[in-house]
């Protein structure tokens, strides 16, 4: 049998060189006469790695990463394919600490399996969550969601079961499942990892949520910017209709469901479930008032059970081990598994997913290793443009939706992007105003009219004029935009200027440099 | 490279006719028109509103409340820079700036020779490797000067 190599094709390994590693891999192999069996699957998310080369031993996957295009004939003459001892071999994959760390219930197949493949995601258990949920029936597989306890993991947190409920129960013949893609969070790629790496986890979990809820046709409004996704799920939709895993008659138990991908226009607003809805039907991607809520009125009218990708990725785990050993993850309020993103200058930036609990120092420092630029950590945004900047004093807070809303924050979609003691926080406060500006759907006033004044107002503060005025100025415009606000655009935008403003006052009111003004 | 038609309105008209009869069809017309010619020519309007029973007015205000939609050709290849927060934390600004410089224009705007469209972009999901950009499509992260730009000279060449 020829030695099995693993490279990741996902779009973050490939965007750092796996493909020139992989066609290394190769030629070099055919150089030196080497049968090689070279498979590229989906990364482990262990992306400090990437491009992470691993090979099948008898004992187990030995990784090797980052691995360079010119690293590759040093590896094969020091023993690459044997699993041999190299500098850039990490030892067997299981037990790299960052891996072994986790649990990974989601993303249990990320890095195993070739994401277009229907058979391999079935040999790693792919398809018994559908398959118990045919046999429950579907008020049960309702009640098995509401028993996990999950919440939404787009950012909203709501409990997934009750909106599958209230779906279930709205009257009429016609409902749709939406699933939101629009992963526009900085910071943030673990529905990136589950479109590109285990495509038909999420099919599996529409197809759920459509059984359970009766609808009989499923959106999945994905980003523009995640082209390697479309692919993807396109590929892995076309092959689960060819095995009837989705049609008009799912799997032989008579219900019909069918999935179609649409392509967002990169509007970071369309992220926002109503003005989703809106652009599905092909209009300006423009918030609704609610109520009515969609899971009455939604797409086109009808009833829509609308979830994240990683929410409907949770539910296939969830029916086939059950509610009950779920929610056995987790601490208060906030069951099961998060998949966490370390991101930006950390040096260790990946996936971690891990039941909530562990504190945001844990994951910053220990997990992270601290910032890529070996200086100090002096500010961690948790939760995309929208969320609050923490300060190391706060790193004792652990990762769950309610201790996060104690200290003004939220965990959103589970981005942490950290920065080093370079930052400046009265522009990062302005980017806020200014991406809220960029992206504000025009629908109220206080984001749009409001986003735009912020800026203008912390642009004075950082050129230094009335400095204490214009602080309360943007105190009090933060206050009627987190009230006024039709959506969490406008309404979270406060959280980052808020944040800013409460933990580094300094980088406001002391200004090193007035010519910074100018940058 | 893009390689894109010049405007046809026969050929506007097909790609309209495939796609009309779904269920919220204006965006993946939009898409598939500005596939086709690079941009969504104003022509193209007029056309797109009789197909779909809405007026010209409903169909500008679609295509003029997203990003992605171009109301003029872009250069021979784009070029996308990530602007937002994680690749801020890794230098992206002064990145940007470089671009900006290097290439002599501004956001949204094509070098006059016509090579490169710059454009930014918040977050390509690369946020484990930033700073992160996508050229024509195809993704790049970890840069840094150097690597910049040789992506710009690639643009170019």
């Amino acid at each position: 049998m020829s030695p099995r190599l693993s490279v990741a094709a996902d779009a973050a390994a490939v965007a750092v060189g796996a493909d020139a590693v992989a066609a290394r891999l190769a030629a070099a192999a055919r150089a030196r006469n080497l049968p090689l069996d070279l498979r590229r699957t989906s990364s482990r998310g262990l992306y400090w790695l990437e491009p992470l080369v691993e090979v099948a031993t008898p004992s187990g996957r030995v990784a090797y990463g980052p691995v360079a295009p010119e690293d590759v004939d040093g590896l094969l003459t020091a023993g690459l394919l044997e699993g041999r001892p190299h500098p850039l071999c990490q030892g067997p994959t299981d037990d790299i600490p960052y891996l072994k760390r986790q649990t990974r219930l989601v993303f249990a197949r990320a890095g195993l399996t070739d994401p277009r493949s229907l058979a391999d995601y079935r040999a790693h258990g792919g398809y018994r969550g559908l398959e118990r949920a045919l046999s429950l029936g579907a008020e049960a597989v309702v009640q098995e969601v509401i028993t996990s306890g999950l919440r939404g993991r787009g950012g909203a947190g709501f409990p997934t079961g009750i909106k599958w409920q209230t779906v279930a129960r709205a009257p009429g013949p016609v409902k749709y499942a939406v699933c939101n893609a629009d992963e526009g969070d900085s910071g943030t790629f673990s529905d990136r990892m589950v479109m590109e790496g285990d495509p038909f986890v999420l099919i599996e979990g529409m197809t759920i949520a459509a059984f359970a809820t009766g609808a009989a046709k499923g959106y999945i409004y994905l980003r523009s910017e995640y082209p390697h996704a479309a692919a993807a799920l396109n590929a892995a939709i076309a092959a689960a209709r060819g095995e009837k895993l989705l049609g008009p008659d799912v799997l032989g138990a008579g219900f019909a469901f069918d999935l179609e991908v649409r392509i967002g226009a990169g509007a970071y607003v369309c992220g926002e479930e109503t003005s989703m809805l809106d652009s599905l039907e092909g209009k300006r991607g423009q918030v609704r008032a609610k109520p009515p809520l969609p899971a009455h009125v939604g797409l086109f009218g009808k009833p829509t059970v609308i979830n994240n990708v990683v929410s409907f990725a949770s539910v296939p785990w969830i029916l086939a081990e059950g509610g009950a050993a779920y929610r056995d993850f987790g601490m208060g309020r906030s069951r099961g598994t998060m998949p966490i993103q370390l991101a930006g200058n950390i040096r260790r930036g990946g996936l971690f997913e891990t039941a909530f609990g562990v504190t945001l120092g844990e994951l910053v420092q220990d997990i992270g290793g601290g910032t890529a630029t070996g200086r100090p950590v002096r500010a961690v945004q948790v939760g995309g443009p929208l969320g609050a900047y923490f300060p190391p004093a706060l790193f004792d807070t652990p990762f769950d939706y309610e201790a996060f809303a104690a200290r003004d924050g939220l965990i959103g979609h589970g981005g942490v992007v950290v920065f080093d003691d370079t930052v400046d926080m009265a522009r990062q406060a302005r980017f806020a105003m200014e991406f809220c500006a960029l992206e504000s759907c025009g629908k109220c006033t206080p984001c749009r009219i409001g986003s735009v004044r912020g800026v203008e107002v912390i642009d004075r503060i950082i050129a230094g004029e009335q400095v204490a005025a214009n602080l309360a100025l943007v105190e009090d415009l933060c206050n009627t935009m987190k009230y006024g606000s039709l959506c969490a655009l406008g309404g979270f935008t406060p959280y980052p200027v808020m944040s800013a403003l409460t933990h580094f006052r300094a980088d406001f009111e002391q200004r090193r440099e007035p010519a910074l003004a100018a940058g | 490279m893009h390689v894109h038609e010049t405007w046809s309105p026969e050929r506007a008209a097909e790609i309209v006719a495939a796609q009309a009869g779904r269920e919220g069809a204006l965006l993946p017309i939009l898409h598939a028109i500005q596939a086709e010619f690079g941009y969504l020519p104003a022509e193209a309007v007029p056309l797109i509103a009789k197909a779909l029973n809405l007026s010209r007015a409903e169909v500008h205000g679609v295509i003029s409340f997203y990003h992605d939609f171009r109301r003029h050709p872009p250069g021979r290849h784009v070029l996308q820079l990530c602007r937002a927060e994680a690749c801020q934390s890794m230098g992206a600004d002064a990145l940007a700036a470089r671009a900006r410089d290097r290439l002599g224009v501004a956001w949204g705007e094509t070098t006059r020779d016509g090579a490169v469209t710059l454009e930014p972009v918040f977050c390509l999901g690369l946020c484990a490797c930033a700073p992160s950009a996508m050229l024509d499509g195809r993704p790049v992260a970890r840069l840094d000067p150097a690597r910049l730009d040789a992506l710009l000279a690639e643009a170019r060449g």
